[in-house]
């Protein structure tokens, strides 16, 4: 028995000690993954971003070096921190705030004490770093905007955050990612794909070589150029047009759907949102609750479309063969129906399609849409008809585009007002103001300048889209693949003619420009605004909707300004314009170009902030700027002409 | 000498293949665990694998050594080799050496010798000669004291060193003198004690006597015949509490505050999160680092010189006392699992063996050198995987070092040649 006791527990240990083993190594540890390892450190090699170019070739956004000052606290020797701080620009709390931060994170490793310093700063410090034990600086790539427009269209790039980390496995904290714009919506073809090595380091977080000798390791895969749509000396022009004014601007080759332009007024240059200052610019942007210069008016603004919606109420009641292009129909000054009235202006009468488009007749349209909507028994039949030829021109919907933000907009159905009043309980005068494209219908500018291309186009568009060509690869077939409307070819004729007659005989006759064939519409939207919890009527907005020529058109046109009163007041003349500068690249309306210049829209946009009492529309005035920044602006006109 | 070449030997090959296997794939791991780049030269001095293998060519010259002397030279000489080991001991309060504030070191130029290893088979060899004289009983009590003596006398020593780990290692001749015949009573009040003073620190005072003051007078009054007096039970109990109160003492102000902190984690004492996060950082750091590494391994291991942690040196002492853990990671289940198997066939080996001997003297000596490689096993691997408190004493064979290397060594090989002589003695 004696002899038993150790070799009992000998035995014992040794089955234990191989339990316990099992346990620890392979029951526990069946997830295991070295890579994942807290031994092994990731390091990333950051690839070159893609550069980005316009419709000609001309470079848009570049790379541009920053310089991060790093400090690794325990090589720190005492310095002379009075010169240190002038040279990085902070003061000596700073200094010691973002130093105790360093030292606190780790007093080996290296951290980020200044980022992002300016050339000019770097050539200073540079010359005087080796007086700096433990600080040194670190090579970054930044993004420069080589032309200090279309942020609204480029976008910007800024840190992911911790939601995007959680989602997506590639980023990583510090990573930056596109944030706006191009730069968002083909972030994976301009980022690229960053090379990873996994590196092996010891207790103290110090490296000790590659892990398996770099066997794991990947090489970082470059971002690929683009070419995006912007005729950027187009676009340029456009937000000169737009200084002092709010509204968007787009402009559309309707042969391809391809977006010439894209202007959102008031902008900003996106070099602001480049560097150290990037997220001090972006807070002030963003808080700029009245101007909104983050919100681009030109894809994100919904507003009642107004009169060129008429042109598509036109097409489908000859589509719906419920009116032919010489009928007329009498006008009195407006449209009585029910005890109400809509209005309209003086004009002969009666109209036939051709004088009720180019007159912008309210009452013609108002006959038009009776008809169509009396066309079948029930109206909840007659309303989802009439939506759906709506819709086939791009209307209330998003165009599932490739444009970072976007808004569908608004076409009623039946469901609309099913809801407001009920099943079966509404007629066609309940949404009479559809008409003229008020009430239930509200559209982006890139919207109406997409509906102008399928006019233009008489029956077709390419869904609108920023991207022209990526570099080793194609684009997306859904840009080149043309979108049918439900009007046949031969209904567009008439109205094509009506929106040619408004350049020559009706409501933009006065901004006319000579050789060039335009069809265009104007549109005047009623404007309201909650100012003290009361819906106050303000100035109305001006638009306009154009493509020229009128046959094979070359440029689809949508302009929009907010508080521009009628539609060829402002719209119209900016319209002409473009399209002038466009086909012709110069200018023979330096007329229209000067009024456009000359004149502010700032003080409406102030009005209802006064809070006195003020006029609109007719009885307002229109505000001209301080001369010298007149000549500031025709400075810069000159600039953009090359001359 | 003569006679000598005459006479006939059988070494025992199953141990020499055996602690062959540990001292090679010991040195293995130490090049795992100490290397840094790459090696370019197996001899370099600096490095702790180019001394190990200085210090395994040294052994085998020691083995041929060992081996040459007449078997029964170590009988004869194991007095002197005792008072010689005692007196190394001492002159280390002179001479010695402070490493890591334990004084066992002597330092001669670069080399460093630590006389409380080579003090074990000096012991052993003591303790053998002691229990083996004919006029010694085990069963009485003045050679019992005598027997303790000899262990108390360098295990004090040791301690005053500051060197608690090596102390613990002399408790293994309890399993010598119980196999030589010490009362059972005394394994039972030895294990008793052991677990009551876990049971203290864990649940506290009260409970504990309280509970056993249940179980004693409840097993006096279950017991139908023959009650004896009631004093015995409760003089059991006043022990036990007197014991309790001691082992409390002793906790609180009898081991320093690293040891302290150390049995706490064992027992998961502290439940203060913000102390247990600072533990975690200073006496728990190494197990949670050797416990990670150990089943990153994983079934079949990462691969020799292929551990992350060990190349990264994440595991403090990993090529001495912590060993064991680079062999868990670079070689997992598999390669831990031999090193376990290999130790317990080699102590089931020896103990096999001694029960053969004719000679008391190496049968007690093999009990000794089975029962000193039984402790240094169970308490260095159980620590490395975190069943035991920490206590820093090596793995035999295996960890890195010329002193321990050598005193096992010597010890393993008197006994291989005690019994290779076997058959010579009748």
């Amino acid at each position: 028995m004696r002899k038993l006791l150790l070799l009992t527990l000998v035995i014992c240990v040794g089955v234990a000690f191989i339990a316990r083993l099992y346990y620890l190594q392979v029951h526990d540890s069946k997830t295991y993954n070295p890579l994942e390892d807290t031994a092994i450190r990731k390091e990333f090699t950051y690839p070159k971003r893609g550069y980005v170019y316009d419709r000609n070739g001309e470079l848009l956004v570049a790379n541009q070096p920053s310089y991060d000052v790093m400090v690794i606290p325990r090589e720190v020797e005492p310095l002379d921190t009075l010169e240190f701080c002038s040279l990085l620009k902070i003061t000596k709390k700073d200094f010691i705030k973002t130093y105790n931060k360093a030292k606190n994170y780790s007093s080996r490793l290296p951290y980020v004490f200044l980022s992002n310093l300016s050339k000019d700063d770097y050539a200073v410090l540079q010359e005087k770093m080796r007086k700096y034990d433990g600080f040194y600086i670190q090579k970054r790539s930044i993004r420069t905007y080589r032309k200090t427009i279309g942020a609204n269209v480029l976008g910007d790039i800024g840190e992911v955050n911790q939601a995007i980390i959680n989602k997506d496995a590639y980023y990583g904290k510090g990573d930056l990612i596109g944030k706006q714009g191009v730069e968002k919506t083909y972030e994976k073809t301009l980022r690229g794909v960053k090379g990873t090595r996994f590196i092996q380091k010891d207790r103290f977080n110090r490296d000790i070589g590659a892990f398996e000798g770099g066997t794991n390791d990947t090489i970082a895969q470059p971002g690929k150029d683009i070419t995006i749509t912007i005729d950027s000396k187009l676009q340029e022009y456009g937000e000169l047009l737009m200084t002092n004014k709010r509204g968007g601007i787009i402009a559309i080759e309707p042969s391809s759907g391809e977006i010439l332009a894209m202007i959102s007024g008031p902008t900003y240059n996106p070099n602001l949102l480049v560097g150290r200052d990037r997220s001090k610019n972006f807070t002030k942007l963003y808080n700029d609750s009245l101007s909104q210069p983050l919100f681009d008016r030109g894809l994100q603004a919904m507003y009642p479309p107004g009169s060129p919606f008429k042109t598509i109420n036109a097409l489908i009641a000859l589509q719906e063969g419920v009116v032919s292009p010489n009928e007329k129909f009498s006008c009195s000054m407006g449209y009585k129906y029910g005890n109400r009235k809509m209005g309209c202006h003086v004009h002969r009468s009666p109209a036939n399609m051709n004088l009720g488009i180019y007159e912008s007749c309210n009452a013609y349209f108002a006959n038009v849409y009776r008809r169509i909507m009396d066309k079948y028994d029930s109206s909840e039949k007659a309303m989802n008809n009439w939506s759906k030829h709506v819709k086939s021109f791009g209307l209330g919907n998003y165009l599932k585009n490739d444009l970072s933000v976007g808004q569908p907009g608004k076409i009623p159905t039946s469901e609309t007002y099913d809801r407001t009043y009920g099943k079966d309980r509404w007629y066609t005068t309940f949404s009479m103001s559809n008409a003229i494209g008020q009430g239930e219908v509200l559209a982006t500018p890139i919207q109406l300048a997409n509906m102008a291309a399928a006019i233009g186009n008489r029956g077709y568009y390419f869904t609108p889209h920023i991207i022209k060509q990526i570099e080793d690869d194609t684009i997306p077939s859904k840009f080149t693949t043309p979108k049918y409307t439900t009007i046949d070819k031969q209904h567009f004729e008439p109205v094509v003619q009506g929106m040619f007659d408004v350049y020559n005989k009706g409501t933009a006759k006065y901004v006319k420009v000579p050789g060039i064939e335009i069809c265009g519409k104007t549109g005047t939207a009623e404007n309201f605004a909650i100012i003290d919890s009361t819906k106050t009527q303000l100035t109305d907005h001006s638009i306009f909707v154009a493509f020229a020529p009128k046959d094979n058109p070359k440029i689809a046109i949508a302009v929009f300004i907010e508080n521009g009163y009628f539609g060829s007041r402002f719209a119209g003349k900016m319209a002409s314009l473009m399209i002038e500068k466009y086909l012709k690249n110069e200018i023979s309306r330096t007329d229209l170009e000067n009024f456009v210049l000359k004149h502010s829209l700032e003080h409406e946009y102030q009005k209802p902030y006064s809070g006195k009492p003020f006029k609109i529309n007719r009885e307002t005035t229109l505000e001209t700027i301080p001369e010298e920044e007149f000549e500031a602006l025709k400075y810069l006109k000159a600039k953009i002409d090359g001359k | 000498m003569i006679r000598e070449n005459q006479r006939r030997y059988r070494f025992d090959w199953i141990i020499i293949i055996v602690y062959l296997l540990l001292v090679g794939f010991g040195y293995l791991n130490i090049m795992s665990a100490s290397h840094t780049g790459e090696i370019t030269n197996y001899f370099d001095m600096s490095q702790s694998y180019g001394k190990q293998l200085v210090f395994i060519g040294l052994s085998l010259v020691l083995i041929v050594f060992i081996l040459s002397f007449e078997a029964k030279f170590y009988e004869r000489f194991s007095s002197i080799i005792y008072i010689v080991a005692i007196l190394s001991l001492l002159g280390l309060f002179i001479f010695g050496k402070d490493v890591n504030g334990a004084r066992s070191w002597y330092g001669i130029g670069s080399m460093t010798i630590q006389p409380s290893e080579f003090a074990k088979f000096a012991t052993a060899l003591a303790v053998a000669k002691h229990i083996s004289d004919i006029q010694t009983n085990l069963k009485t009590i003045k050679d019992q004291l005598k027997a303790v003596a000899l262990i108390l006398l360098p295990a004090l020593l040791i301690l005053l060193q500051n060197d608690a780990g090596s102390t613990l290692v002399y408790g293994a001749f309890f399993f010598v003198f119980y196999r030589e015949g010490l009362q059972q009573i005394y394994v039972l009040i030895g294990f008793s004690l052991v677990f009551l003073a876990v049971l203290v620190l864990k649940f506290d005072i009260t409970i504990t006597t309280l509970s056993i003051a249940v179980i004693v007078f409840g097993l006096y009054f279950l017991k139908r015949k023959k009650r004896t007096s009631l004093l015995q039970p409760i003089a059991i109990l006043l022990i036990c509490t007197i014991f309790a109160y001691g082992v409390k003492l002793f906790y609180n102000h009898g081991l320093k505050p690293h040891q302290q902190n150390r049995i706490s984690l064992w027992l998961r004492l502290e439940k203060d999160p913000a102390k247990l996060e600072l533990m975690k950082k200073r006496e728990a750091y190494n197990l949670i680092q050797s416990e990670e590494a150990i089943s990153s391994g994983g079934f079949s291991g990462k691969g020799f010189m292929q551990g992350i942690r060990t190349t990264g040196k994440f595991v403090p002492e990993q090529d001495t006392d912590y060993i064991f853990s680079t062999v868990g990671e670079e070689w997992g289940f598999l390669g831990s699992s031999f090193v376990v198997i290999l130790f317990i066939i080699l102590i089931v080996r020896i103990l096999y063996l001694s029960e053969q001997q004719k000679s008391q003297f190496s049968r007690v000596y093999g009990y000794g050198v089975a029962s000193i490689l039984f402790v240094h096993f169970t308490i260095n691997i159980g620590m490395v995987m975190g069943l035991i408190p920490t206590v820093g004493i090596p793995l035999p064979f295996f960890s890195y070092g010329g002193s321990g290397l050598w005193s096992f060594t010597i010890l393993l090989f008197i006994f291989i040649k005690l019994d290779s002589n076997k058959i010579n003695e009748w």
